[in-house]
């Protein structure tokens, strides 16, 4: 008993040494950028973002760097707390003396990192976060975002599904911010479109919790037409099971956030649903010049297909590169300046980081499900422009602070 | 009429998933009083082992039932080496250590699942034969839940056959009623726990591979059953297995009406029962009073006033913290801040905990509630920084007398469940009440004022206040009110016959608990900028609670030694990637090589050496 006592004592010791030995390289000549996102949790997601980032990456820095520098990023995981972020972006700031700070995935983390980038007058590139409050309520000078809001995506589906002649819509959403914001725009936007709809059910499980027995029952109770469905991962694997199982998707028109993106749609294999309105990546078969160049490049480094979040991690790495070629600086206030109304060609199409909310104009893909050779797909997809599912200048002027 | 009959079946189906899980864990506890945390983890290990086999064969109903048999094995297996390996080395020391143990084997399993398993949701294969739904007065109902609600009374039964007809049941059920008395009787008593081990953890791995075809295998199915299955085993009684199908059912048939007519409830309902129950029957629908005198309170060694030469090492560590910020730099600085005031929250958790004899999940409350209170002060009615933070401690303290007056009629493991219910119902009031508290958007923008927005000013106000704090918890200690406290906890009885209202002194300790807490949270907004809801929730809780264990809670010191071990590792070890399994691994070895403590562990090595002379001679260690 001593003995293994004096062992494990070593092992600590070790462990604990080699803790401290961690060097922090800092290389002449090179633009440090800081990185904070989830990666202990949502790995579906935030590991095909690391991806994405890494190759843009590489990319710029084989031809050339930025104006000659090389580009470094150092990157930490938040362990989804708002209160770690806040740490790790002092840490990396006062620290790192990284120049900038980018990333993050849930709402609440990017917008405790809004915050840190207001007070302390630090550029942040928030990729993910979908809330509106980003670059709306709590938006700031130093703030921008690339990802389509909650609001965008859900006008989006709205746009189309104005089209359905369905009347009597229910909806089902996780019961936080992400899905109570995405109910209220697609209401909004679809009365405002279709003013004889109305909404006779709702649901709101808790996330990654649902009760999907339960919880369909309630809804088709209702006796609905139309379903707007917000749910997302697991919740969305035992809604659409439970749904087909209890026929409720039967003669029943579904409008889906997220569903067509390969992180959800995947999982779901042969039981994907058919005929759903959704917004997503159909990355096999978008054959624009810019994306071909993206999905060669990103299968041959890691040899497997790019998720949605391979391009936001992309785009994100993208646009910073673009940015600070064009500041010719890292002086904070000039970088803000030149991220300002940026304009360059991405993945998609063109991205423009509007002067006005510092919202980037990305779009996403809208289109239909259906199945091919036991997968879920997209068809009848066209991609949506992000500048076009926006309010006007004058509500969003009023929605800034 | 269909439509009530099927929902009526739905909840019962949703009870059955969640008795599979929670009878494991009742089991366990029952005879082991192990409060396993990685139960969740068995849960998911289940699911995704079962999911790897049935992939591996063709897919016929012998498969499919196979696959499940052969996961649900494995997982008991997995179940004795945790048990053989780690836990049995544990039994000697205090009772939540071991929850620490399981905390950490939690932690590795989450890492080793991401790597084995990859990180892609998985969807669950449907059972063959049984993929359809039936008409019930013109309702569907899936085939499939038909068969969970068949296999939870057939799982009680077994488990019922089991206690009741065999040697080993008997053996069980001798240990669940009194193990000093069974050991006395030279009963081998490890062999017993083991095989204990083995029966919950392979029902938690039946749990985690039959609810496949109802949804599927994922990375977060560990977290997200395991409070379920606490708070059924809780508002069942713990160690009744039938209770806990009571409870499960209960709790499965409310969640199924309750969406009907309030579909916001999702979040809290659960809470809400658990808190009607423990409120009205402390031992939870069938359980038992707990016996007095487990091996907890022998644990605990008298509180001394520390000698002199720990003293002169707190001087010099307090004149370090002091001279600190000349040869620090900024980030050292928020670290340390950090450090601060999550000692001091911890101090106060170890003072209801440790001399007050009273553990709780649900510290978060305070914490969490301490930094909305600062907040909401700030940004609803613009208060100065200086009065938001005498006011939050006030605040919290108000909430913790009308908690506490709830909680301190419990004890043990009920009266740590009441606390988490109650966190977790102010965690959804917070969460849901969007139009006050922001909900999950936070508030942001709750800087310090103008004067202390310096880094070095706030510094030491951080410093001041989180220190001063922690120096009156421990002034109250000595004081006649801490002494009585003490007395209250190692023994109720005789308190009580010499007059001490100990329900009162326990109520007090609880509200100071809170006080301090609240000072801890209200601090720490005012550091970070903003507050979100996740700074109330269970896993706060549970990473202070982990902090105290981390430091032990045999002395002061601990809670500090504990809470700057806690930070500091989070901080050094995130860099990595799989870092929640190295931490998982640290803290394995920790409560191996230390199994009271960091801070207890320095108390035995050299507390000797700092012995006053005339203690040594008392004999004192």
């Amino acid at each position: 008993m001593k003995a293994s006592k004096t062992v494990l004592t070593a092992i600590l010791v070790l462990c604990l040494t080699m803790l401290f030995g961690i060097p922090s390289v800092f290389a002449e000549g090179t633009i440090k950028v800081g990185e904070i996102n989830t990666y202990s949790k949502l790995t579906n997601f935030t590991f095909p973002y690391r991806n994405g980032w890494k190759l843009a990456l590489e990319e710029i820095n084989k031809s050339g760097g930025i104006n000659g520098k090389k580009l470094e990023v150092v990157s930490r995981d938040d362990a989804g707390k708002p209160g770690n972020a806040v740490r790790i972006a002092k840490e990396l700031v006062t620290k790192d003396k990284v120049v900038l700070l980018m990333g993050s995935f849930f709402s609440h983390v990017g917008l405790a990192l809004t915050d840190f980038a207001k007070r302390n007058k630090v550029f942040y590139l928030a990729a993910e976060p979908l809330s509106d409050a980003v670059v709306w309520a709590k938006g700031n000078r130093y703030t921008f975002r690339l990802r389509p809001s909650t609001y965008m995506q859900a006008a989006m589906l709205a746009d189309e599904a104005a089209k359905n002649p369905a009347k009597r819509w229910a909806t089902i959403a996780p019961n936080y911010a992400y899905g109570k914001d995405a109910v209220k725009a697609f209401k909004k936007v679809l009365k405002a479109k279709r003013p004889d709809v109305t909404f006779v059910a709702e649901q709101w499980p808790a996330l990654f919790k649902i009760n999907a027995g339960a919880e369909i029952q309630a809804l088709k109770r209702a006796n609905p037409e139309a379903i707007f469905n917000v749910t997302f991962g697991s919740d969305l694997a035992k809604f659409v099971r439970e749904g087909k199982l209890r026929g409720f998707f039967k003669g029943k028109f579904v409008a889906s956030l997220l569903t067509g993106e390969p992180e959800y749609l995947d999982p779901l294999k042969g039981e994907a649903p058919v005929g759903w309105l959704v917004t997503g990546y159909p990355w096999y078969a978008i054959k624009t010049k810019a994306h071909t160049k993206f999905l060669k490049a990103y299968q041959a480094k890691y040899n497997t297909y790019p998720r949605t979040g391979s391009v936001v991690g992309y785009e994100m790495m993208m646009s910073i590169a673009h940015m600070l070629k064009k500041a010719k600086s890292t002086d904070t206030e000039k970088m803000v300046d030149a991220m300002e109304g940026l304009t360059f060609n991405g993945v998609f199409g063109p991205i423009t980081y509007r002067k006005i909310d510092h919202q980037s104009t990305m779009g996403a893909y809208v289109g239909y499900t259906a199945l091919k050779d036991g997968k879920g797909i997209m068809v009848k997809w066209k991609y949506c422009d992000g500048k076009n599912y926006l309010p006007s200048d004058a509500e969003v002027k009023k929605l800034r602070p | 009429m269909g439509f009530y009959i099927v929902q009526f079946l739905t909840g019962l189906s949703d009870a059955a998933s969640l008795f599979l899980v929670a009878a494991g864990l009742s089991l366990i506890f029952g005879v082991s009083r192990i409060v396993n945390m990685a139960h969740g983890s068995f849960y998911m290990l289940g699911a995704y082992i079962a999911y790897f086999i049935i992939a591996a064969l063709p897919h016929t109903a012998l498969s499919f039932w196979g696959g499940i048999l052969l996961a649900t094995l494995a997982v008991g297996v997995i179940g004795v080496i945790v048990e053989i390996f780690l836990l049995r080395r544990l039994y000697q020391s205090w009772e939540l250590f071991l929850l620490m143990a399981t905390f950490a084997v939690l932690l590795v399993i989450q890492d080793l699942a991401r790597w084995a398993f990859g990180p892609e949701d998985l969807m669950g294969p449907m059972a063959p034969g049984l993929e359809g739904s039936i008409n019930i007065f013109g309702a569907l109902m899936p085939v499939y839940d038909l068969v969970l609600i068949i296999a939870a009374p057939v799982v009680l039964l077994a488990l019922w056959l089991l206690l009741t007809k065999t040697r080993w049941g008997i053996l069980v059920r001798a240990a669940t009623e009194d193990r000093e008395m069974l050991a006395a009787l030279g009963v081998n008593q490890k062999w017993l726990f083991t095989s204990v081990f083995f029966i919950g953890s392979l029902l938690a791995g039946l749990g985690g591979a039959i609810q496949l075809p109802k949804g599927g295998a994922d990375l977060l199915m560990d977290m997200n059953v395991i409070a379920a299955a606490f708070v059924i085993v809780v508002v069942g009684g713990m160690g009744s297995i039938p209770g806990a199908l009571l409870a499960a059912i209960i709790i499965g048939e409310l969640g199924s009406f309750g969406v009907l007519f309030l579909p916001q409830s999702t979040l809290v309902m659960m809470f809400l029962v658990m808190a009607v129950v423990l409120v009205i029957r402390p031992y939870g629908l069938m359980g038992k009073p707990e016996t007095e005198g487990g091996a907890g309170e022998s644990f605990e060694s008298i509180l001394r006033p520390a000698p002199r030469k720990l003293r002169i090492i707190g001087l010099i560590l307090l004149a370090i913290i002091i001279l600190f910020p000349a040869f620090a730099g900024k980030y050292q600085m928020t670290l340390f801040g950090e450090i601060a005031m999550f000692a001091l929250a911890c101090m106060s958790l170890y003072f209801m905990m440790g001399p007050g004899g009273m553990v709780s999940f649900g510290h978060a409350a305070f914490f969490g509630g301490g930094a909305y209170a600062a907040a909401l002060l700030v940004h609803h009615a613009h208060t100065p920084m200086e009065l938001a933070l005498f006011l939050a401690p006030i605040a919290m303290g108000l909430l913790a007398l009308i908690i506490g007056w709830f909680c301190v009629r419990l004890s043990g493991v009920y009266l740590a469940m009441l606390t988490l219910a109650f966190a977790q119902i102010c965690w959804s009031i917070v969460f849901q009440w969007s139009g006050f508290t922001g909900g999950d958007d936070g508030i942001l923008g709750i800087w310090p004022a103008k004067w202390a927005s310096n880094e070095v000013v706030f510094y030491y106000l951080t410093m001041l206040i989180s220190i001063g704090g922690i120096l009156l918890l421990r002034h109250l200690l000595f004081t006649p009110f801490g002494y009585t406290m003490r007395a209250c906890r190692d023994s109720r009885l005789r308190a009580d016959s010499i007059g001490i209202n100990v329900t009162r002194h326990q109520w007090f300790s609880f509200a100071v608990a809170g006080v301090f807490a609240g000072l801890a949270g209200g601090i720490y907004v005012f550091s970070k900028g903003s507050v979100f809801p996740d700074e109330m929730s269970i896993p706060r809780s549970f990473d202070i609670l982990l902090s105290v264990l981390l430091g032990g809670i045999e002395s002061i010191t601990g809670p500090i030694v504990g809470s700057t071990a806690f930070i500091w590792l989070e901080d050094k070890i995130s860099n990595l990637d799989f870092w929640r399994l190295i931490l998982g691994c640290i803290y394995i070895v920790l409560v191996l090589a230390f199994p009271q403590g960091i801070g207890g562990f320095f108390g035995t090595k050299f507390g000797h050496f700092f012995a006053n002379e005339s203690e040594k001679t008392d004999g004192i260690t």
